[in-house]
């Protein structure tokens, strides 16, 4: 895509949970207002609209990033997961299931930006990151636990105005812990497997 | 929000050569800033050169043992980042105290470096603001201003930056490099920012038409012994009411090495070499910590609401440093 220096929207195309999307754009448009306003996928929530809430996260390569600070012409290439694209199919995704289990909401308004954060909080502790609450940051000192401290850390860009963080912190810690038996376990049965 | 045209580039001169052909043009990285400022009508560029996808998204370590790191870096990868852990722990720990996950994600080094005041005034558009709108005044003198500089500040701003990392990058004497029409160039951070004075709009040296490039931390075995303390309003994601980059070599009780660096104090990182200065080759002594940020905050300037700055400061120096010397005797 290269629009001439003069032109003020360009025909982009989207790809967002896994489907091309192609439209034309103002410039000005953000990520969040293609998905609410062009695309009607409206699963994505405007809250603040100045990157202070988190209920427009959606995952940018993965990545979890606030839609209403991306511009739609500059998310072009890359790959957008919304919450419409986070279950599979008619099964919720473990993170949407321990939302409902946990009452990790109430009137569900910051919910999809939650969840999508969520995500990809498990994703960044597996991948070893560290917090502001990471007592010791160096790669000598491992991989910190996911307390609930850390968890509160971590998902401190989504806020919620009901105030369900307990049962928010809850919901991510279960998931967390689930997927790391599932570590555990596939490790141990490589183990058992290489010895066999 | 004023229309404006959008390309991307793929490499460091065809951004140099788009910049120079469009003066009302402005640079694009993650945008958390920018964005946020274009919705707010106070910056209203004409076209946005993104600039994510240069390949400047590296972190390596130079032929000297220090660490370069690209202008595209984003904030997460550079925080979690084995050898910035390993050997500027305090940067690591200043990059993670910032924004959010999120916003982390998506700003990069480069805008990192180059954000704007979250001064109040400087966003409201029917407020004067001699950094906005040079000339019109300050309002923060008078007004709203518990959350503004101490040092360094001047009749014309009070405004303070907002940024963690830089306030570990200036404890490290990091070099900035940028590109421009004319070639590359460098600044050390402490002639990067540049002194209020009355021209509070001006911010940096960089040369117009200047692209940030990459950031060099020279080695310095202090900094794997360092720490970023930050205090803020709320427990997280929210910007530093006082922040405290230090690192510290004591050897038998004696200060061989320090580094301080204070945020939220001033227009732009504050390197107290005053109280580094204090506190070389003397004992490493709580006594001495708090006499090395009295010389520092000698020169401190408070405003009626922002008195609290100086106590606040100069509890992180002793805090943060007698912390670091009872890691080293352990």
């Amino acid at each position: 895509m290269a629009p001439a220096p003069s032109s003020t929207s360009s025909a982009i195309t989207l790809n967002i949970n896994g489907e091309k999307y192609t439209l034309p754009v103002d410039h000005r448009t953000t990520l969040l207002d293609a998905l609410r306003e062009h695309l009607d996928l409206t699963g994505t929530k405007k809250g603040c609209d100045q990157g202070q809430c988190g209920a427009c996260t959606v995952l940018l390569d993965g990545r979890r990033a606030v839609s209403c600070l991306q511009l739609a012409v500059a998310a072009e290439g890359r790959a957008i997961t919304t919450i419409e694209g986070v279950a599979d199919g008619e099964r919720l995704h473990p993170v949407q299931q321990a939302f409902l289990d946990l009452d990790g909401y109430q009137c569900g308004y910051c919910t999809p930006g939650q969840i999508c954060s969520a995500l990809a909080v498990i994703e960044e502790h597996a991948a070893g990151w560290p917090s502001a609450v990471t007592d010791d940051v160096r790669p000598e000192a491992g991989v910190p636990a996911l307390t609930a401290e850390e968890i509160r850390e971590r998902m401190s860009g989504n806020l919620c105005r009901c105030g369900a963080y307990v049962s928010i912190v809850q919901a991510v810690a279960r998931v967390a812990e689930a997927a790391e038996a599932d570590a555990g376990a596939s490790a141990e049965a490589e183990v058992k497997e290489a010895a066999a | 929000m004023r229309e404006f045209g959008y390309e991307r580039a793929f490499d460091v001169p065809g951004a140099v050569a788009l910049l120079g052909a469009a003066p009302e043009a402005r640079f694009l990285g993650g945008g958390t800033n920018l964005i946020d400022l274009m919705k707010a009508g106070v910056e209203r560029p004409a076209l946005l050169i993104d600039v994510r996808e240069l390949p400047l998204d590296g972190v390596e370590f130079t032929h000297d043992g220090g660490l370069r790191i690209g202008a595209t870096v984003t904030n997460s990868d550079l925080a979690a980042h084995p050898e910035v852990r390993r050997h500027y722990p305090a940067l690591a720990q200043a990059v993670l105290a910032g924004a959010s996950g999120q916003l982390r994600n998506m700003a990069t080094v480069g805008g990192n470096l180059l954000q704007r005041t979250r001064c109040g005034y400087f966003t409201d558009l029917s407020k004067p603001c001699n950094k906005r709108a040079p000339g019109s005044g300050c309002p923060a003198l008078t007004g709203e201003h518990h959350n503004h500089a101490i040092l360094g500040a001047s009749e014309h701003c009070v405004a303070t930056h907002p940024s963690d990392m830089a306030v570990a990058l200036a404890a490290f004497d990091a070099v900035i490099s940028y590109e421009t029409a004319d070639g590359p160039g460098e600044l050390p951070i402490a002639e990067f920012y540049r002194p209020v004075g009355d021209t509070p709009h001006i911010e940096t040296s960089l040369p117009p038409g200047a692209l940030i490039t990459g950031v060099t931390l020279p080695p310095a075995p202090v900094a794997a012994h360092s720490r970023y303390r930050k205090v803020r309003e709320r427990a997280s994601y929210a910007f530093a009411i006082g922040s405290i980059a230090a690192a510290l070599d004591v050897q038998d009780g004696v200060v061989r090495d320090v580094r301080l660096a204070f945020g939220a104090v001033a227009s732009r990182p504050w390197r107290a070499r005053a109280a580094e200065r204090v506190l070389i080759g003397g004992p490493a002594s709580a006594e001495a910590y708090a006499a090395a940020a009295d010389a520092e905050l000698e020169a401190a300037e408070a405003l009626p609401e922002n008195g609290y700055k100086v106590t606040l400061t100069r509890n992180l120096v002793v805090a943060v440093l007698t912390e670091l010397t009872e890691e080293a005797i352990r």
